[in-house]
């Protein structure tokens, strides 16, 4: 049993998609504090898999949607590294703010 | 054919009130002050984005966003902002600084960019979607295809959480052995 799909064609989700990267790329370069240049990073990952996944969908092919989960693991490891981080600056009073943050020497 | 075009119908209100709730959060994830709201709202965002891939029959991926995106790492980010404390900043304090106007014309530019590379080059070949299985984008599918084709990426992802959870712990580790060293300024 087939089953079509209903709904908007996959060029909708694609556009979608991509208003969700170009926003997630505006905060990333707007935004001074980092935890919300992590979330902005996240909405851009989020564009990413909702393009692979409307592509999978298109095709009739799950690769795209294997290619999404590993999007999604390597995400979580980018948020344990990046809240790491800021937990480590905030421990050593540096100021929570991108702009003031240019050495990386402790 | 009653009974499909109800559907669609429905399908399409779905997928309007979902992409609605999609952008509108992801705009507020940018433009709101305090962190702790932000978070809030890529929740939101999460949500509707894991309705999103349920319509195009992802079932899985749309249970591993729910349980992974909004679960786990949102729990992380709120736990971390709770712990950090408030603090708002303005994206827009001090008027229009050439930064701001910098990532406004940047981020557009990539928007317009992503649009016309899809339009060109697979503008004629998005008009119809293939018919799928029932069992498409289900666990049984995707277990199958991870342990079978993608072997090797399924063990490397482990190796990437591995790594990334030794790297918290060095992270944590060491400020704190240093900020009994150095005293608080």
């Amino acid at each position: 049993m087939t089953a079509a799909l209903m709904g908007p064609g996959i060029a909708w989700y694609l556009a979608v998609a991509g208003f969700l990267f170009a926003t997630g790329t505006l905060g990333v370069l707007l935004r001074r504090n980092p935890l919300i240049v992590l979330l902005s990073l996240e909405i851009m990952l989020n564009g990413a898999n909702l393009a692979l996944i409307g592509f999978a969908r298109q095709l009739g092919d799950a690769n795209g949607q294997i290619f999404a989960l590993a999007v999604m693991a390597v995400a979580a490891s980018e948020v344990v590294v990046g809240l790491g981080l800021i937990v480590a600056l905030n421990r050593k009073r540096v100021p929570l703010d991108v702009d003031q943050l240019s050495t990386l020497r402790g | 054919v009653l009974l499909a075009s109800v559907g669609n119908v429905l399908v399409w209100a779905v997928w309007i009130a979902a992409a609605f709730a999609c952008l509108a959060s992801a705009v507020a994830v940018v433009s709101f002050e305090n962190p702790f709201y932000s978070a809030l709202a890529l929740i939101g965002n999460l949500g509707s984005l894991a309705v999103l891939y349920l319509l195009l029959s992802s079932e899985f991926v749309a249970a591993a966003q729910v349980l992974v995106y909004a679960g786990a790492v949102m729990v992380m980010f709120l736990f971390v902002i709770a712990y950090i404390g408030p603090r708002s900043d303005s994206p827009w304090a001090g008027g229009p600084s050439w930064q701001a106007v910098g990532g406004v014309l940047a981020a557009g530019a990539l928007l317009v960019e992503i649009i016309v590379v899809i339009g060109l080059k697979a503008g004629d070949r998005l008009a119809s979607a293939a018919e799928i299985r029932q069992a498409f984008g289900g666990p049984a599918q995707i277990g199958r295809l991870f342990l079978t084709d993608h072997l090797l990426a399924f063990e490397i992802t482990s190796i990437v959480l591995l790594i990334a959870a030794i790297g918290g712990v060095i992270l944590g580790s060491h400020s704190r052995r240093s900020a009994n060293e150095v005293p608080p300024v």
